[in-house]
This record gives structure tokens, sequence and C-alpha cells, in this order.
């Protein structure tokens, strides 16, 4: 990953910070500028998710790329947040342990390196609530 | 004059242990001559993906939570660690992003081994006195590094803590701090190198013995206070011995230790250590209760802090998660995981 690219999106990796259009109560992650539903109507404000929410579903990765395989295997799902949004995410538990409809919240942790030498990317995954 | 002291605090352990016979097992020591000589049973260890900076960042969070804090008062952040993720690239600019303290703040990474959380508490103890800035959150975090085989690797451990201090709506006033600092080789770290060297045994009094004594001495004179003046008492804990034997050298009770003696199951968390005894007893303290704390960092020095329980305690008590209730309900490492939870092994 380029290090300008997540530099760009890291305020609203680290805090789930997306969009909110007033007009239709439609909440946006990854943030939204313009309200696919409500276009010029829309009215776009910004929002912090409180990160709890459902696994929608999920998959149990066991070959991952080379920085991510010290920690296969690992369960990678989709997770709603209780404010509407969904997103992909890798949550923290035992492959058994994973279930659809289980509750989750957020929690920060490193989310990749580059390689020893490069950068280290922070963000945030799910644990069980 | 103005009272300061801590408004929040927060602490971090993560849910892994590994049991000392499991580690003793690979060795070939024997368990029991290393629990009845370190008086630890178990240490905590990080998951794959958790690292200083983000125990640091949890730590912090579940002080905001605590008090419901505006993140934006916070003016300065502190971290103290042996393990920060960089050489150079702040901590501290990681969490005052991930609390959204972000842009308007100071922010500098502390070192001083084991203590390097406490200094920067009483770096944010003088900005704040001196009205520089509202409030300044210091913080202890880190990833205890003991080589494999080394008798450090029984009490290497990972933990996070995290204070606000600030002037009003206190939780504990910090009444005094009296700190000690000699030029010690008792314990170090050459640049690039992934594990500390240290003197061995011996090291425990012209270290630790030392300038802990001298610390928690030096601040008794300075506040006219005697042992029995405190209903608490926190020391650095290496280990589960030593805090033990100073405090009784000292003139402590083990009643007094009780609640902050978190090193038997939780092994020494380096800068979070005496910070985490200290968030350990104001979990269980009342108001007006007095505790007496002092850190030790090899190199080597001493703080030493005399504190008294507020009002506001009983308003932020159990709105974050106790140190007791992060002890529970460990899951536990076989030395195969662990080794990959530490990197040990190059996979
Ligand atoms: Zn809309």
């Amino acid at each position: 990953m380029a290090v300008s690219r997540f530099w760009r999106k890291l305020r609203h990796r680290y805090n789930l910070i997306g969009t909110h259009c007033t007009t239709c109560n439609t909440y946006y992650y990854p943030p939204r500028k313009m309200c696919p539903q409500c276009r010029r109507d829309g009215r776009i404000e910004e929002c912090r998710f409180k990160g709890k929410g459902v696994i929608v579903t999920y998959t149990v990765i066991h070959a991952a790329p080379e920085n991510k395989a010290v920690q296969t295997p690992y369960v990678l799902g989709i997770v709603q947040l209780d404010e509407g949004p969904r997103l992909t995410s890798q949550i923290i538990c035992k492959p058994d342990d994973a279930r659809i409809g289980m509750r989750v919240q957020s929690v920060f942790r490193k989310l990749g390196e580059d390689s020893e030498q490069g950068m280290i990317y922070y963000g945030t995954k799910f644990i069980q609530d | 004059m103005t009272n300061i002291g801590i408004v929040s605090y927060g602490a971090y352990i993560p849910r892994y242990r590994i049991k000392i016979e499991e580690i003793a097992k690979i060795w070939g020591d024997s368990p029991d001559a290393i629990k009845n000589g370190l008086k630890v049973y178990e240490k905590s260890v990080p998951d794959i993906d958790e690292d200083t900076a983000t125990m640091a960042v949890e730590a912090a969070r579940n002080a905001v939570k605590r008090k419901n804090i505006d993140t934006t008062r916070i003016e300065a952040i502190y971290t103290g660690s042996e393990s920060h993720p960089y050489a150079v690239k702040p901590t501290s600019t990681i969490i005052a992003e991930a609390i959204s303290a972000s842009p308007i703040l100071t922010a500098a990474d502390v070192e001083f081994a084991c203590k390097a959380g406490t200094a920067a508490m009483q770096m944010c103890m003088g900005l704040v006195k001196s009205e520089m800035i509202d409030l300044g959150l210091a913080i202890g975090s880190d990833v205890a590094q003991g080589a494999p085989g080394d008798a450090l690797e029984y009490t290497a451990a990972a933990g996070a803590v995290a204070y606000i201090i600030g002037r009003d709506e206190l939780a504990a006033e910090i009444e005094e701090t009296y700190s000690v600092t000699t030029d010690t080789p008792d314990f170090w770290r050459r640049e690039g190198m992934p594990y500390p060297e240290h003197g061995g045994r011996f090291t425990g009094e012209p270290g630790y013995f030392k300038h802990v004594t001298l610390a928690a001495k030096g601040l008794m004179e300075k506040t006219n206070t005697a042992p029995e003046d405190y209903d608490y008492a926190v020391f650095h804990q290496p280990n589960g011995k030593f805090p033990l034997r100073v405090a009784s050298l000292l003139g402590f009770t083990t009643k007094q230790l009780k609640p902050g003696y978190v090193a038997p199951y939780l092994g020494n968390t380096y800068s979070g250590s005496a910070m985490m005894g200290l968030a350990a007893t104001l979990d269980v303290a009342k108001t007006g209760e007095r505790i007496f704390v002092t850190s030790f960092g090899s190199g080597a020095g001493s703080d030493a802090f005399s504190i008294t329980v507020c009002d506001c305690i009983e308003e932020i008590k159990n709105k974050a998660p106790t140190v007791q209730h992060l002890l529970e309900n460990p899951l536990y490492l076989s030395y195969g995981m662990y080794a990959k939870h530490k990197r040990k092994i190059k996979v």
C-alpha cells in the first residue's frame, strides 16, 4: 500500500469517521461527499461511528499475503455497524468462535506493515462485544 | 496554590497469558524454583497485531471514556516506553490522532527504561501547574523484551496505562513528587539490538533497591509523612518479589500493597508497571485515602508520588474496565504460539 494513500485515509481508519446525510438519515463508511440517494438535496455532515455492530458474513483466511502470513488462520468479516453502513474487517477471534450475527466492537490494531523497514499501518479491527 | 492531579485514567492488558511452567519446560528450568524466586506465575502476551502504540491507544481511549473527556482539551501527550514501534516517528503522534486530540497539541516520546511513564506524568504535572496546558496525557506502554532463555523472559510482559493530568475535577490530587537519578549500568539495550542486556542478579541492590529507597525516603521527608500515613503503597514490580521486599525495608505493610500488587498474574509491564499498580489501587480507593507510589527505571532512577483520592473518583469508577477486569478471562498460550506472538521466530 502506498504511504500517501494510507495517510489520506488515516483519520477515517483510526476512528471510524464517516459521513451522514441529514436529508435521508443515511450513514456512509467510507465517507461520501455526496449522498447518492438525495443528490443535490443531500446535506452531508461528518460523523463518528460508535464502533459497535454485528457480523453479517465472514470467511477464514488460511493463505494470506506474506506480510499477513503470521496471523493465519484469521477471520475476515463484513461488519454492519449499528448506524447502518457495512465494512470489511478482520475479526479478532478463533475461527471456530466466529458466527454470523455475533456482536462486535471496534479496537485499535496493526493492520499490516510494508516490511521490517517500512511503514506500520494502524487502524480498526473488531473483537467480540 | 493550584492543585493538580489525575482527572481520569485508563488501563489496557492484552487477553493472552503464558504460564511460567510453559516457559520453564522449554529451557529445562524448575518451574517451582522460578515461581518461588520471582513470585510471578503467569505474564501477559500481546496479540500478533498489538504493539506499544495499539495498547497505548486502548489505554488512552479508556481514560477518555472514563470521564467523557473532550479530547481537544488535551494539549500535551507524552508516551513513555522502551519498545516504541519506530526508532524515529513518535508513538505519541499515533495516539494523538487515534483519540482525536490532533492537531493543536505538543507531543513527544519519553524513554527511561521502566520509569518513562512516571517521567511523562511529571512532565504533564509541570505544564498543567504552570497553566501552559489545560490537560496533559501521560502514558506508560510496553511490549517488554526478553531474549529467549534469559531470566527476563519469565517476567517481560505487555500492557499500557494512561493518566489524564489536570487542575479541575480531580479524581486524585498529586500533592508532591520526588525523584532520584544516577548513572548506573544495571540494564541497557544498544540501538538496533532486539533484546536488552543486564548485569545479572546483583542488579537488584545498586539498581532497584537503592533508587526506590532513596526516592521513597526523600518524598516522605519532603512531605513530612511516614508509611502509616498512607492507605496504599505501590512500587515498581519487575517481579513479585522486589516490591514486597522494598516495602518491608521501608516500613510499608503487605496490606497497603495489596490492591496494586499486580505482577504475580501479569508480569512486568515495564513503563506501565508502577502506573498499572496505581490504576488498580484507584479502582478500589475511596475519597480521602492516600496512595504512595514509587517507580523505578534502570539506568537508573526513581520517581515517587504522594497522592490523595478526591470526591470525583466516585463518578468515574467503573466507567472504564478496571485492572482486575482486564486480568480476568485470560487465554493461555503454548510456548510455540507465544513465540509466534512475540515474533521470536521469523515466518
Ligand atoms: Zn441523503
